[in-house]
């Protein structure tokens, strides 16, 4: 096979890049463009005349905060769901307790559970607790995971007896031993599995929307559906400025760790 | 697989299990016990009393031609974003497998949009169709074709089944790819060496192969396409124009949230809770697979 020449393949795959670019393209250019022009119909294709003004008129807004606001979010997501999934995980692989089956079978029923089916009792059980226009409200409810849970346990469940041995003769408990031995041979499925929830929770809509009707707790993905909800007078430029800047943290994370997330995603389905 | 070394405590495991433990009850069975029994009563229109009302509540949802419309228009929009989203994947992937220049950076540049909200989908479509600002949208309606999805059922279905698929191509992508580059290449080369070629090759080596693949992608898109579609939804149309985008969580959303029908929204969470429990169960009997999350 000829590993320079195939213009099928080359033609298909600029197709299907342009596909996928061309529509960001789009919200980058329309970011420097005059809004009155957008708003005429008249986008154009090229970057326009207003430089980067429409992006200094939405960071003196409340675009800042909603940054900070979905990158809180999304971290707390990310750490905690991937703490306490490590530790029952561990908790599974590594112990026979009494409820053992119990725990596991709880934990994986939370899979049949998407906060989409359970929308208002979820909602009075927030209220119950307080939980409502909270920080906390946004992200705890959110760290129960049966996926990453699984996950770990099918790491764990992999690393042969012959290292757990070891460790106990070096008289390692089991915490020592999650800490020296379980974590750092993990390294690589944490990493995949950052980039995963990571993306999960800065991409969070129903849930904020449900918790949160405090502009102050506006995530950016609530900020621009907002913004955009609007379509009199809307200030397009400054909606597309928005757009970029939440678009390029979580672009950022997986084309940065592209080659781990890829592999964990694919690898933790087989 | 079970192991045999380990450790002899009995209340660490407790202790170490106990947030996930707690987070899971608080969060997600609770509610869900909850979600049952509120399908099971009538509440008046003040949230005062409410009295069990039995299967009450489902038997007017069964009956009632919305609810059956919402259901049929799920069901249509399922297996379109399902069937688009996946064959657009499966081709790009199957050109992304070939030995060419550049490969690393077509794979990225189709990647990337794993990172875009559902919600943010929208936002990119918007430049693309919105009637009056859209490239798309003012070059057709220049043109005489009265494009508007906000007033047009069909144009409105047509225009958030686009823009949900194309949010999911590219995480079709990543595991066709993944099965591609999984499927031996002796086998292949062994059919190229039988004379199977092309399009006949893929269809008679390559695509069962892949069967596994394309059945868990399968299962995933329906729950994405009837769960996670809601910010686009939401963003693009908020279910309408009238009821025309209007699916089944819309519909929980807008009956509960919005209307405050509290038996009618709990009656219909219970139903998407079996239909997720039916999707999963069909997952584990036929993979043993976890869908991602």
């Amino acid at each position: 096979m000829n590993a320079r020449r195939d213009p099928v393949a080359h033609a298909v795959l600029l197709l299907g890049v342009i596909l996928f670019v061309a529509p960001l393209w789009l919200v980058l250019v329309a970011s420097t463009q005059d809004p009155a022009t957008i708003a005429r119909g008249d986008l154009s294709l090229l970057p326009g005349n207003e430089g980067f003004s429409a992006y200094a008129r939405v960071l003196n807004g409340p675009v800042p905060h909603m940054l900070l606001i979905s990158l809180g979010m999304a971290l707390a997501i990310a750490f905690g769901k991937i703490i306490i999934s490590v530790l029952s995980a561990f908790a599974i692989a590594f112990f026979r307790f009494p409820g053992r089956r119990v725990a596991f079978w709880l934990i994986f029923i939370t899979l049949m559970l998407p906060v989409e089916v359970r929308i208002i009792p979820t909602y009075s059980v927030m209220s119950d607790l307080g939980l409502i226009n909270t920080f906390t409200g946004l992200w705890l409810p959110l760290i129960a995971s049966a996926t990453a849970t699984l996950l770990f346990r099918q790491v764990f469940v992999a690393i042969p007896d012959e290292l757990v041995e070891a460790a106990r003769m070096d008289g390692a408990g089991p915490l020592r031993f999650l800490w020296d031995i379980v974590l750092p041979v993990s390294g690589a499925n944490i990493a995949a599995l950052f980039v995963i929830l990571f993306i999960y929770g800065w991409n969070q809509y129903l849930w904020p929307l449900l918790v949160a009707t405090n502009p102050r707790l506006d995530t950016i993905v609530i900020g621009i559906v907002k913004m955009i909800a609007v379509e009199t007078d809307t200030d397009w430029s400054a909606v597309m400025a928005t757009a970029v800047l939440a678009l390029l943290p979580p672009v950022v994370v997986v084309v940065l760790m592209q080659r781990w997330f890829v592999a964990g995603l694919t690898e933790g389905e087989k | 697989m079970e192991r045999r070394t380990i450790f002899g405590h009995q209340l660490l495991p407790l202790a170490l299990v106990a947030p996930q433990f707690l987070l899971t009850l608080i969060f997600f069975l609770w509610p869900a016990c909850q979600a049952v029994w509120s399908s099971l009563t009538r509440q008046d229109p003040f949230g005062l009393h409410s009295q069990f009302a039995g299967f009450d509540n489902f038997i007017e949802l069964f009956t009632d031609p919305l609810y059956l419309d919402s259901v049929g228009r799920t069901a249509f929009f399922m297996t379109a974003v399902s069937l688009v989203s996946m064959s657009l994947a499966l081709f790009l992937a199957v050109f992304a497998d070939r030995e060419i220049r550049g490969r690393a950076i077509y794979r990225t540049l189709l990647i990337w949009p794993y990172a875009i909200a559902p919600a943010m989908a929208a936002v990119l479509w918007i430049l693309l169709l919105q009637p009056r600002i859209g490239l798309i949208g003012v070059w057709l309606n220049r043109n005489g074709v009265a494009w508007d999805y906000h007033l047009n059922g069909t144009q409105a279905m047509a225009m958030i089944v686009l823009a949900c698929a194309w949010k999911q191509v590219s995480y079709n992508f990543i595991f066709f790819l993944a099965g591609l580059q999984s499927v031996p290449r002796t086998v292949l080369e062994a059919a190229r060496m039988d004379g199977a070629r092309g399009w006949h090759r893929f269809r008679t080596i390559t695509f069962p192969l892949l069967a596994p693949t394309t059945f868990f992608l399968l299962v995933v898109n329906l729950v994405y396409a009837a769960f996670d579609t809601f910010g686009t939804i939401q963003a693009l149309t908020q279910g309408g124009p009238g009821k025309a985008t209007e699916t089944l969580v819309v519909k929980v959303y807008r009956d509960g949230v919005v209307n405050l029908d509290i038996g009618s929204s709990s009656a219909q969470s219970v139903i998407l809770m079996l239909g997720v429990i039916g999707l999963t169960a069909l997952q584990f009997r036929f993979l043993g697979r976890r869908p991602p999350g």
